[in-house]
């Protein structure tokens, strides 16, 4: 199991303050809506940044557009300076190589078991001879808290938390110097969620890394982040409001006065998206 | 009336359009995947060899043979009435090894490892896992469809030649064992109608076959929509478009394998195995 940090352990100032990710007016938008609008971002070296907002806002597409699986409709999306849209399939790949990726279901290959699947980036490189990749591949499976036992193991043999686990080795196991979190926590239990927040906590301390976090759960914010940005879904903005309805730390988060943000870090659904809904009920009743 | 002609032909239009622009994308996606200096390594084409071939070779074996089986059945009534049961030998074996052997080593492989790839494919387009395989900076087309690609390719034309062997051989045991047709009348028949060029057109058209089902399957599993659903119906959909493509890329090549025999030897009809 990863060791416990102390709060005072987390929040370490980057050591590098250079942006690595530059977002600048970043539009993307699907063939019937719109998802993101005039996004500027700029992530600083070892920053943990954490992206909340409601189902729907872009939160996923932004991580995509960070490690150029997607391209803006409009505007740039940077990494150390280089432009995605500008980089040949090659370059793209190399680039990609330093970034690791843990996906909402793990995303681990079905058909291979869990050494093949930790294994794969290294292997797909040549990085290293078998012998290395197996040291690489049992150093990085312990560092998530796992047996050597599951090595063998098929990933539908594993329950969620371990898939989440593998899912991390795996794309630590490139020694990337971003690594994204899409919604780490989704659908764990309070202790297995608690695990996985240790475990972004300790590879940040171990490697020199930038994070982002795409979560809706309060605790890893609080836990994990440095910053903190919220994201609101377009179709209730007007056309002159901000995507980003704020941009801080976890302290101003919870300090924060628009009633849209601190409903999000309560909790509470009383936002005009319920109020539509029970306006809309009020009506069907009238009728009726 | 001229509303609803008018909402027709721009209905008719549009599909049209859908379908030229779904053809461009499968052509795109073609030339992606085939074309690459890297070929796959052994460890990632044998398996797959393994599912393709030696997985296919009990259902195309038992197809083929029945194939020729009812042939014998169909054919024998006619060809006894007219005394010419002595060439049904004939008839089926140019049957099979020239049109059934090679369009139905190709169907059951599409039915069998066309659906299996197209349903594959699209789960893990449904479970993000051909994302994860760009994020490890791996190319999912060469990876995922460059495989598939060339162990059908090279493995249709062995599955065909079982089919072939299997049909003959099935025509064969029903003609002379249920017919009772002389053995040696049967066979003589038979190797006096089918030239080295029949064979090796029975060969040839199995390539453009092996790459129509995997590119066709491996096409419509990356491009599967969200679901349980999108994965059913790319395997559907795979399946339908390899079955209609087989049949019509079998025209084809048959059409101008034809005039190519006629252009290269005019008015002469190869027998290298018939009677000299």
């Amino acid at each position: 199991m990863p060791r416990l940090l102390d709060p005072s352990e987390v929040l370490f100032k980057p050591m590098n303050p250079a942006a690595i990710l530059e977002l600048e007016n970043v539009c993307v938008g699907f063939t019937q809506h719109d998802v993101l609008r005039n996004i500027n971002l700029n992530i600083p070296k070892g920053q943990t940044l954490a992206v909340i907002g409601e189902s729907g806002c872009g939160k996923t597409v932004l991580l995509k557009l960070i490690i150029g699986l997607l391209f803006p409709n409009l505007g740039s999306v940077r990494f150390d300076g280089r432009d995605w849209s500008k980089l040949n399939s090659t370059e793209t790949n190399k680039q990609r190589l330093r970034l690791g990726f843990l996906f909402q279901g793990a995303a681990l290959f079905d058909s291979l078991n869990i050494f093949d699947n930790v294994a794969f980036g290294l292997r797909s490189h040549q990085r290293g001879t078998e012998q290395e990749i197996e040291q690489i591949v049992k150093r990085r499976v312990a560092e998530v808290g796992l047996r050597e036992n599951v090595l063998g193991k098929k990933p539908a043999e594993l329950s969620g938390g371990m898939k989440k686990r593998i899912g991390l080795a795996r794309a630590l196991a490139l020694n990337p110097e971003v690594m994204l979190y899409d919604e780490p926590t989704t659908g764990l239990d309070p202790i297995m969620t608690d695990v996985i927040n240790e475990l972004i906590l300790q590879t940040r301390r171990n490697n020199p890394v930038t994070s982002i976090i795409v979560t809706h759960e309060m605790r890893t914010v609080e836990k994990c982040a440095d910053r903190v940005v919220m994201f609101y879904p377009l179709a209730r903005l007007t056309p002159d409001e901000p995507q980003i309805l704020f941009d801080g730390t976890v302290q101003e988060l919870h300090a924060c006065q628009d009633s849209r943000v601190s409903h999000f870090v309560r909790g509470e659904s009383k936002d005009h998206h319920t109020d539509e809904i029970a306006a809309a009920d009020s009506e069907e009743d009238g009728e009726s | 009336m001229a509303k609803a002609l008018k909402y027709s032909a721009q209905s008719i239009w549009r599909k049209l359009n859908l379908a030229m622009e779904e053809f461009g994308d499968f052509a795109y996606f073609s030339f992606q995947s085939v074309i690459t200096r890297s070929m796959p390594s052994a460890s990632l084409m044998l398996p797959i060899c393994y599912r393709v071939g030696v997985q296919s070779v009990a259902v195309v074996s038992i197809t083929g043979m029945f194939i020729g089986m009812v042939l014998a059945v169909q054919a024998y009534s006619q060809f006894q009435a007219l005394g010419l049961a002595t060439q049904l030998g004939h008839i089926i074996n140019v049957s099979v090894v020239k049109e059934l052997g090679p369009v139905l080593a190709a169907v059951m492989l599409a039915g069998r490892v066309g659906g299996a790839m197209a349903a594959e494919i699209a789960t893990m387009k449904v479970t993000e896992q051909i994302e994860a395989l760009r994020c490890l900076g791996v190319n999912p087309l060469h990876y995922l469809v460059l495989p598939r690609f060339l162990a059908c390719v090279l493995l249709i034309p062995a599955l065909t030649t079982l089919a072939n062997f299997m049909g003959v051989f099935g025509g064969s045991m029903v003609c002379t064992h249920i017919y009772s047709i002389d053995p040696y009348h049967y066979w003589q028949n038979s190797k006096g109608h089918i030239s080295l060029y029949d064979v090796i057109t029975g060969l040839i058209k199995p390539l453009f076959f092996g790459a129509a089902i995997s590119l066709i399957s491996c096409h419509r599993g990356m491009n599967a929509r969200a679901g349980a659903e999108g994965v059913g119906r790319a395997a559907t959909s795979a399946f339908v478009l390899s079955f209609v493509s087989i049949l019509a890329l079998d025209f084809f090549i048959a059409l101008f394998l034809n005039e190519l025999h006629t252009y290269i030897w005019p008015g002469h009809v190869a027998k290298a195995f018939g009677p000299k």
